[in-house]
């Protein structure tokens, strides 16, 4: 009997049935890239210069020199520190009654609008362009690249701390909730011992975000080593830069070996 | 005692859970409540401490209408009822000794709850009833650390923390082995009997029902369909409450399973000796 059913099978197409929409769609996309391709206009001599460029950087890179502008670098480097050890704590502070704030499932509608609404504010801006406004708002150095990196954080750690909220165990909730507790007792009691781990894991991993975004907007002059970095690029110093880069992912891959260790210890 | 008049629940989307239901728990009565998935048996004892809001009716503790109360007063009641879960519903990070002591939130301010400064005859009480409940040594255990019979004996002596005066108990052995629903059950049921606790237990095992109750109520659609001692519970009580099934072969494969655990048990003698 086993010779009446087919031998063979397709796996029926899951997002465009139509065999002919997906031709064209498909022949579409191969018409956009050509003339896309077609409009970019290469100048040859420019990309020659770039190279030459690239290769006294990379040349910079292989003969880093920390000693020369080493204490420019420090003072960079512990301000980009400094920076990121305030924002982040300050950030996860404010960031905790926000996030609860904007978990659907333990507060009212008003508190929850208001709460994402914070987090949508904070995390449509980019960390760049906040940097520009607060230094242009409170003069060149760290404290502008503080207030920056605090008011990012907010949005990236409140928002993630609110969806695992609201993915937590019910039952446990509810099984609290029972016992008549209060609202903080609920929250102490049956919300917080299910989102510690993840939020201490998120609150590190926004550390050394906020080491690397500490770099980036130090070039729009908020201090600490980007700044460091920028003179250096300005002054031709290609072997000071270099230097500074490798301290830089130096000090990132310590972040991201200490935070895993710690997460992996924490859970 | 508790007393439930015309108690009905329609959920938001229109689906009828509970239509006027009236029931009476005198104190110290084991009742359980039978009936079909979906029946509305969840429905029923989570409208008595409101973890699901009826929508007419009244659910009558002691001389208190639990269902007109404000948000304040609706939690200083609330520590009157204690709740057993079908997964058991403890706080899995938490301490054993943690969650017992939860039981107490409802009667020590916050501070006291955050900083885990219970009084000390809270703490006593807790010690106690882990004691009653065989899981003395594992006070400090994380929850999540022990098996499904432990975790509902914690969550019995959490409940029983609340001092409370109606024991509400869903589904207490559906996560459980046949032979811990047994032990659950005698606990639950030897528990109650000394302190003449009135008890709910929701519960999907007929034979376990028919066993430990002593008096059984059958839920359907939402209406009571059955109310009797569980000697009253016929084929026919089974056939109104569930529809029709073979009910003889369901006895019949429970004693099968009685008898493979006896059997079990003595081989096991067996072996140890």
């Amino acid at each position: 009997m086993s010779e009446t059913y087919p031998t063979t099978w397709r796996r029926p197409p899951q997002i465009i049935r139509s065999a002919r929409w997906r031709y064209a769609v498909q022949l579409g996309i191969a018409i956009y890239l050509a003339l896309a391709l077609g409009t970019i206009e290469v100048d040859w001599g420019r990309v020659a210069d770039g190279l030459a460029r690239g290769q006294r950087f990379a040349a910079g890179f292989l003969q880093p020199d920390f000693v020369s502008r080493w204490a420019d670098i420090s003072r960079g480097l512990i301000e980009s520190l400094t920076m990121t050890l305030t924002s982040t704590v300050v950030g996860v502070l404010i960031s905790i009654p926000v996030g609860i704030g904007a978990a659907a499932n333990l507060v009212p509608a008003p508190v929850y609008f208001v709460c994402r609404g914070i987090i949508a504010v904070s995390r449509a801006l980019q960390e760049v362009i906040i940097a520009i406004f607060l230094v242009a708002m409170f003069g060149f150095g760290p404290f502008a690249g503080f207030l920056t990196l605090s008011f990012a954080t907010i949005g990236f750690l409140a928002k993630l701390l609110a969806d695992d909220i609201e993915e937590i165990e019910p039952g446990q909730v509810e099984a609290v909730r029972a016992t008549g507790a209060s609202w903080t007792q609920l929250v102490n009691y049956a919300v917080q011992p299910q989102v510690m781990p993840r939020l201490i894991g998120l609150s590190l991993y926004r550390l050394d975000i906020n080491f690397r975004e500490s770099a980036v907007i130090g070039i729009v002059g908020a201090g600490g080593i980007g700044a460091t970095l920028n003179t250096a690029i300005d002054r031709y110093e290609y072997d000071s830069a270099g230097a500074i880069l490798l301290l830089i992912i130096g000090i990132v891959m310590i972040a991201e070996y200490g935070s895993s260790y710690l997460r992996k210890f924490l859970q | 005692m508790l007393h439930l008049d015309g108690l009905s629940k329609t959920y938001a989307t229109g689906e009828a859970a509970l239509s006027d239901v009236t029931l009476t728990v005198p104190q110290g009565q084991i009742m359980g409540l039978i009936g079909p998935s979906g029946a509305g048996k969840s429905t029923l004892i989570r409208c008595i401490n409101r973890l699901v809001e009826p929508s007419s009716g009244k659910v009558i503790l002691g001389d208190v209408d639990l269902a007109r109360l404000g948000k304040a007063e609706l939690r200083r009641q609330r520590r009157r009822i204690g709740m057993i879960f079908q997964e058991y519903a403890l706080v899995e990070r938490l301490t054993v000794m943690e969650n017992v002591l939860s039981g107490r939130l409802g009667y020590v301010p916050f501070w006291r709850s955050l900083l885990r400064k219970y009084p000390a005859r809270d703490i006593q009480t807790a010690y106690r009833l882990l004691d009653r409940v065989g899981l003395m040594n594992r006070a400090d255990s994380r929850a999540d650390a022990l098996s499904g019979g432990q975790r509902q004996r914690v969550g019995i002596a959490r409940a029983l923390a609340q001092e409370p005066e109606l024991l509400l108990v869903d589904e207490p052995t559906a996560s459980l082995d046949p032979k811990t629903s047994r032990q659950i059950m005698r606990l639950i049921t030897e528990i109650c009997a000394e302190r003449g606790l009135p008890v709910i237990v929701n519960i999907h095992d007929v034979p376990l029902a028919q066993q430990f109750m002593q008096r059984i109520v059958g839920l359907r659609a939402g209406r009571i369909v059955f109310d009797g001692a569980p000697a009253d519970l016929t084929e026919a009580a089974l056939t109104e409450i569930y529809g029709a099934e073979d009910w003889n072969a369901m006895r019949q494969g429970d004693s099968e399973q009685a008898e493979a655990e006896a059997d079990a048990a003595r081989r096991l003698e067996a072996l140890a000796k």
